[in-house]
C-alpha cells in the first residue's frame, strides 16, 4: 500500500498530493486516449496528521499517514536506516529505539503517537569517528556477525545499564528492592533483541565491559 | 493496516464519547497488541482515538490502605513503583515475567487486561474462528492446541488469556474502574471482569461499547509471602503453559493460575485445601483438555506443588 510522503509544506507550496494531481492532469492532456489517466477518488485520499519528533537533537516537523509506524517514519520520511526492520511485529528487537529515554520497539507504535517526543536512533548515540562507548564494546568483543540486529542491541543495552541503575526489576532479580548488574540480569533483560549469528556471549561481555563489571 | 482517522483525545469522557459516536473504533494507549494485529488484519479499525494525553499514568494510595493505578501507567512503571515491590511481590513479579523489556515500557495497565489471546487461529485470517469471526467456527479444536485451554472451555472457543499481571490482579482481588460515555462511572471487580466464551466468545470482557477503563484498585497489602511462577517454552519472552501465582501466609493461602483459560482462574473452594493433590484436584474441577493440551493437568499440579515448596523456604 502506497504511503503519502512529506508534504513539504511552506517549501513550494506544493505537496505529494498536489504533484500528483497536476501529473495526472499533464497525462490527460497529452496521452493517448487507451491511456487516460482518472484523478484519484477523493475517498482513497489518506488522511495526514501533523507531527513534530525531535529526532537525535534535531526537530523534524512531518505530515504522515496515521498508519505510519514510527519505524517506517524514521527510515523512509527521515532516511535514518540505522534502525533495522526484522519481524515488524515487536518479536525481534532489530527497531529499537529509545524514546523519552526507554527503549521501544519502533515498529509497534505509530508516529503520530509521538508528537512532540524525543528520539534517539543509533545515529544519534555516537558517529563512526566518535563511537558511544556501547559501540565501541561492541567493536572491540565483537558483539556480532551479520550486524543487521546491532543497532537494536545497543539501542537496547545502553537503555538496559540505566534500567539497572533506576532500580527497574526484571525476571532475574532475586531481590526486587535490591536491584544490581549481573549477567544473568543482561541476559534476561536483552531476551527482546534476537540475534540470529548467535552473538549473544560476545554481547553481553559488551555490556559487561561498560557497565564496570569483570566476569563474575 | 486498514486506513483509520485517528484523534488525540483530552479527557477520559470525551474519549468514551468518541469511540460511542464511531461504532468499530478504538482506544489506543501502548498500541503494542493492537497494531501487531491491525498489521494481520484481525482488527481493521475505522477510527483510532488516541489516550496517551489523557493523564490517568499515576499510582496513588487509597484512603483504605489501597493503590489506584492510572489506565495508562506503564508495566515497567507499574512494576518498578516501590510500593509495588514492597507490598504487591506477586504483581512486579507477574509483570517482569511478561514480554520483554521493550514491550513493557510501552505496555499499559488497562491495555495488558485487555490483551487478545495468542490462539494461532485468532491471528490466522484465513481460518475460522469465533472470536475474530463470530459463526465461523474454531480451527483450534482439533487443531494445534497445545498452548490453549483447558478450564472454562466451550464447543465455540478454546483460547487463553495471555495476560500474566491478570492473574497476579485477579489474586489480589483487584477492581477496575472505568467512566461511561455519559460520564457515569463503575467499579467492576477483576472476577467479573472476564467473560468465558460460551457461545460467545468475541464478547471478551464486561465493557460496554465506548467504556473507557481508567484505573485498577488494589485493596490493602496481604501479608505472606508472594510468588509468580511461570512455565513457557523459553526462559523468557514467551507466554505462559502454566502460571501459579500465589500469597501465601499465616492468614491463610491464595492461588490464581494463568496458561488455562479465557480469564485468570481462581477457585477459592480450594484455598481452603491443604496439599497439592487436594487443591489441584479442586482447581481442575470439570477441565476439558485434547490430545495435545491434556498435559497441563499434570504441569498445573506440579506447577503449583513448587510453589508449596517455595512458599516453605
Amino acid at each position: 500500500m502506497e504511503i503519502e510522503g512529506i508534504s513539504d509544506e511552506g517549501s513550494d507550496g506544493m505537496t505529494r498530493r498536489s504533484v500528483l494531481a497536476a501529473g495526472a492532469m499533464t497525462a490527460t492532456l497529452s496521452a493517448t486516449p487507451s491511456l487516460e489517466a482518472k484523478p484519484l477518488p477523493k475517498s482513497d485520499a489518506p488522511q495526514l496528521t501533523k507531527v513534530d519528533l525531535n529526532v537525535n537533537g534535531k526537530r523534524q516537523t512531518l505530515s504522515l499517514d496515521p498508519r505510519t509506524t514510527l519505524l517506517d517514519t524514521l527510515r523512509e520520511h527521515l532516511h535514518l536506516t540505522g534502525t533495522k526492520k526484522g519481524c515488524d511485529h515487536g518479536q525481534c528487537g532489530a527497531c529499537t529505539v529509545i524514546v523519552e529515554g526507554r527503549r521501544i520497539n519502533s515498529c509497534l507504535t505509530l508516529a503520530v503517537m509521538h508528537d512532540g517526543d524525543a528520539v534517539t536512533t543509533i545515529e544519534g548515540l555516537g558517529t563512526p569517528e566518535d563511537l558511544h562507548p556501547m559501540q565501541k564494546a561492541f567493536v572491540v568483543h565483537d558483539g556480532y556477525q551479520c550486524g543487521y540486529c546491532t543497532p537494536g542491541q545497543i539501542c537496547s543495552a545502553v537503555a538496559v545499564l540505566e534500567e539497572i541503575k533506576a532500580g527497574v526489576p526484571s525476571h532475574a532479580s532475586e531481590d526486587l528492592l535490591d536491584i544490581a548488574y549481573s549477567d544473568d540480569e543482561v541476559r534476561e533483560r536483552m531476551s527482546g533483541n534476537i540475534c540470529r549469528c548467535a552473538a549473544y556471549p560476545n554481547i553481553v561481555a559488551a555490556i559487561r565491559d561498560v557497565a564496570g563489571e569483570s566476569k563474575a | 493496516m486498514k486506513p483509520f482517522t485517528y484523534v488525540r483525545a483530552a479527557d477520559p469522557v470525551e474519549a468514551a464519547r468518541e469511540a460511542a459516536g464511531h461504532p468499530g473504533a478504538r482506544f489506543i494507549a501502548g498500541g503494542t497488541n493492537l497494531l501487531d494485529l491491525m498489521k494481520v488484519q484481525v482488527e481493521t479499525p475505522g477510527h483510532l482515538i488516541d489516550i496517551n494525553k489523557l493523564g490517568l499514568d499515576k499510582i496513588e494510595k487509597t484512603s483504605d490502605g489501597g493503590l489506584r493505578i492510572g489506565a495508562l501507567v506503564r508495566n515497567t512503571d507499574l512494576a518498578a513503583d516501590k510500593r509495588v515491590r514492597r507490598d504487591y511481590g506477586v504483581l512486579t513479579r507477574a509483570l517482569v515475567s511478561g514480554a520483554s523489556g521493550q514491550l513493557r515500557n510501552k505496555a499499559t495497565t488497562a491495555g495488558n487486561l485487555l490483551q487478545r489471546t495468542r490462539c494461532a487461529y485468532f491471528y490466522d485470517i484465513s481460518k475460522p474462528c469465533n472470536k475474530r469471526k463470530p459463526g465461523s467456527g474454531c480451527a483450534a479444536i482439533g487443531g494445534f492446541s497445545r498452548s490453549l485451554a483447558i478450564l472454562g472451555t466451550s464447543d465455540a472457543c478454546i483460547a487463553t488469556h495471555p495476560s500474566d499481571m491478570a492473574v497476579a490482579m485477579r489474586l489480589l482481588d483487584a477492581t477496575i474502574e472505568t467512566v461511561n460515555p455519559d460520564g457515569a462511572s463503575r467499579a467492576i471487580p477483576i472476577a467479573d471482569f472476564h467473560k468465558l466464551p460460551g457461545s460467545t466468545p468475541h464478547i471478551e470482557t464486561a465493557l460496554a461499547p465506548g467504556e473507557l477503563i481508567t484505573g485498577v484498585v488494589l485493596p490493602r497489602p496481604l501479608g505472606g509471602k508472594h510468588i509468580y511462577r511461570k512455565v513457557r517454552d523459553r526462559a523468557s519472552y514467551a507466554f505462559a503453559l502454566i502460571s501459579v501465582a500465589a500469597v501465601i501466609g499465616p492468614d491463610g493461602q491464595r492461588f490464581a493460575f494463568g496458561g488455562v483459560a479465557a480469564k485468570p482462574w481462581r477457585v477459592e473452594a480450594a484455598e481452603k485445601l491443604k496439599g497439592m493433590e487436594a487443591i489441584a484436584a479442586s482447581v481442575t474441577l470439570g477441565a476439558a483438555t485434547t490430545e495435545q493440551n491434556a498435559f497441563k493437568l499434570t504441569l498445573l499440579k506440579r506447577t503449583l506443588g513448587a510453589v508449596l515448596v517455595e512458599a516453605k523456604a
